[in-house]
């Protein structure tokens, strides 16, 4: 690569913008870390000080295993999450596929058709969502959650991972063509694995607000065997009396499972963003 | 009975109509170029011979059999591509034997074919790699032994030196002429250059518009081509055109065509021009003559100097005038 001589100055200026940045983004998370080791009143007392030897608890994590079956609620939104990941990424990127490469009539039409579920929150549907579950008998199951989950992500991911598609040199599919590949292999052979940083980002994109769901698990599922994590760690809020520090244990521990899973998609995840800009 | 033909293929994209009735017959073993502008339906016509695009109306037969409705995988076919379009995530042993295994042929036979295309294309060493730790040149010999491998009635390249350097394009010009002899197999191949064209083919098919302008050897299209377009288009520097009035002609001739090299600068000449620019390429010079509102190219052998703006007299044999009537047609 080239190499530009880095004015110092500038150099210092982007730091403390992003370090800034970074300050903010991070304050409640660790406001939420710090106080869910302390006691009550230690908390309300000085929220921002660290725990110390007077002040440091685990109460509220203790509460939190005892009270309600939180590893319950953990697998649950742990399931919900991965396979409704998993259905977004793969039918949208069939989806995404058709519109990219066959030419047929309505292509265009339905592609629209396809992204106007970007606009139109589905939370709009929320009545008609709730009567369909009712009866086809799966409220209380996490099969609702998961093809609510789906549909709600689906117009994004098709809109994303179609331009990504459309990136793909078509020689190199003409060439699976001629060697014989069907249809199929081309798609998950050829296609998927160049299409991965797009897959990435949408992964990320769909995870967060499927993970952090409050309303429909309250709404389809809020059975005890199928409450998600947001939905258990309510059970610590009253309408008169707060748990906080369970409150605050439940969710220092909800954090947990999606940094894994950013972690393991950021890499890809930064190329999707920025292969747009940068080619 | 040729090893390809091409009955009244017609292709069109809604009411666009880019190929039109195009008839063509090649034989077997021989090199065949489709060369014209961009946009002249060129590679389309080779997509519709892989197989990877639909004719509208026309028959396309390989061999002797119609293969309109097979799949490209079927046709006995293997095509390179101007952006040589290998698997990235596969070794370069795994992009060429890729067609062999989908095809069920025994591990030992892809084994042997891969090691002939390798030994060919002097890829044994690389085998391994993948495409992205290969030069442009060395990607483009794994995409041409790809196709070897597949041992197909018929090979089709589309472009397949427009991504390289001038230096690689020479060397790689030379192999797929060497391996054409090696082979003897049939060849379709794709370029807008005429150059390659000349050098490479046995029979060019020049194409404008979608249609066929002219059929023939390269000395053919040289020496004796049909119209206008095929003059101009063969040859470089290209052919200078002028209007006919400025010499005695017959009415029906229009305008007429002088090859660069056919031209002398004399003391005395039919006509008289004024040099306004000059090339100096070493073996040869070309150089520009102002003659009334026409730019007329000039090749002269060797090293040669004139003033820019000087008085010159241009001449040539009369044996050496193209003539083409008001339909831009040969008038022989």
């Amino acid at each position: 690569m080239n190499k530009v001589k880095h004015n110092p100055l500038n150099l210092a200026f982007a730091h403390v913008a992003l370090i800034t940045y970074t300050i903010i983004a991070l304050f409640p998370v660790i406001v939420i870390l710090i106080n869910s080791f302390k006691t009550r009143k230690a908390i309300f007392r000085d929220p921002l000080s660290l725990p110390n030897s007077d002040s440091f608890t685990m109460v509220g994590y203790e509460t939190v295993f005892k009270q309600g079956d939180f590893l319950q609620y953990f697998q649950n939104s742990m399931i919900v999450t991965v396979v409704s990941l998993f259905f977004i990424l793969l039918f949208g990127a069939m989806a995404a596929f058709a519109l990219a490469e066959y030419r047929f009539k309505g292509n265009t039409l339905m592609g629209l058709y396809l992204a106007i579920g970007i606009m139109i929150p589905i939370r709009l549907g929320t009545v008609a969502i709730l009567q369909i579950m009712v009866a086809g008998g799966l409220v209380n199951t996490l099969t609702a959650l998961i093809l609510v989950y789906t549909a709600q992500g689906l117009p994004l991911a098709i809109f994303i991972l179609a331009e990504f598609m459309r990136q793909v040199s078509d020689d190199l599919k003409d060439a699976g063509r001629i060697d014989g590949l069907s249809e199929y292999r081309i798609f998950f052979v050829l296609v998927l694995p160049l299409v991965r940083p797009a897959m990435a980002t949408v992964a990320v994109f769909n995870m967060i607000p499927i993970w952090n769901d409050l309303w429909f698990p309250l709404i389809l599922a809020p059975g005890e065997a199928t409450k998600t994590l947001t939905l258990g760690s309510q059970v610590f809020i009253g309408q008169f009396v707060t748990d906080w520090n369970a409150v605050l244990s439940a969710l220092s521990m909800a954090i947990l499972p999606v940094m894994i899973l950013y972690i393991i998609f950021s890499k890809q995840l930064i190329r999707g963003i920025t292969s747009g800009a940068v080619k | 009975m040729g090893s390809l033909s091409l009955r009244n293929v017609h292709k069109s994209f809604g009411s666009v109509e880019v190929l039109t009735d195009i008839n063509l017959e090649v034989e077997e073993g021989e090199f065949v170029i489709f060369v014209g502008p961009s946009g002249c339906g060129k590679s389309t016509l080779l997509r519709i011979i892989a197989g990877l695009e639909d004719a509208s109306s026309g028959d396309v037969l390989i061999g002797d059999s119609r293969v309109n409705t097979l799949p490209p995988s079927d046709r006995g076919i293997a095509m390179v591509f101007q952006t040589y379009a290998l698997y990235p995530h596969l070794t370069v042993r795994k992009n060429m034997s890729l067609g062999l295994k989908q095809a069920k042929k025994s591990p030992e036979y892809i084994e042997e074919r891969v090691g002939i295309a390798a030994d060919m294309l002097e890829l044994t060493p690389y085998l391994d790699r993948r495409p992205a730790e290969l030069s442009g040149g060395q990607r483009q010999r794994v995409a041409i032994g790809r196709a070897i491998v597949r041992n197909p009635k018929l090979f089709l390249f589309d472009e397949p030196l427009s991504n390289l350097d001038a230096a690689l394009r020479v060397n790689t010009r030379l192999e797929i002429a060497n391996l054409h002899r090696e082979l003897q197999s049939t060849i379709v191949y794709v370029t807008h250059d005429q150059v390659e064209a000349m050098t490479l083919a046995d029979k060019i098919v020049v194409l404008q518009a979608g249609r066929v302008e002219q059929v023939g050897s390269p000395m053919d299209l040289y020496n004796d081509p049909d119209n206008l377009f095929v003059a101009g288009f063969i040859g470089s520097p290209a052919m200078n055109f002028l209007d006919a009035k400025l010499f005695d002609l017959p009415a029906e001739v229009k305008t007429i065509g002088l090859r660069p090299e056919s031209i002398s600068l004399a003391d005395t000449g039919k006509i008289t021009g004024k040099v306004s620019h000059l090339e100096h390429l070493g073996a040869d010079t070309n150089v520009y003559v102002k003659v009334r509102e026409h730019l007329i190219t000039v090749r002269i052998p060797g090293q040669t100097d004139y003033e820019i703006g000087s008085t010159v007299q241009l001449d040539f044999k009369p044996d050496d005038l193209f003539r083409f009537d008001k339909d831009d047609k040969r008038v022989r």
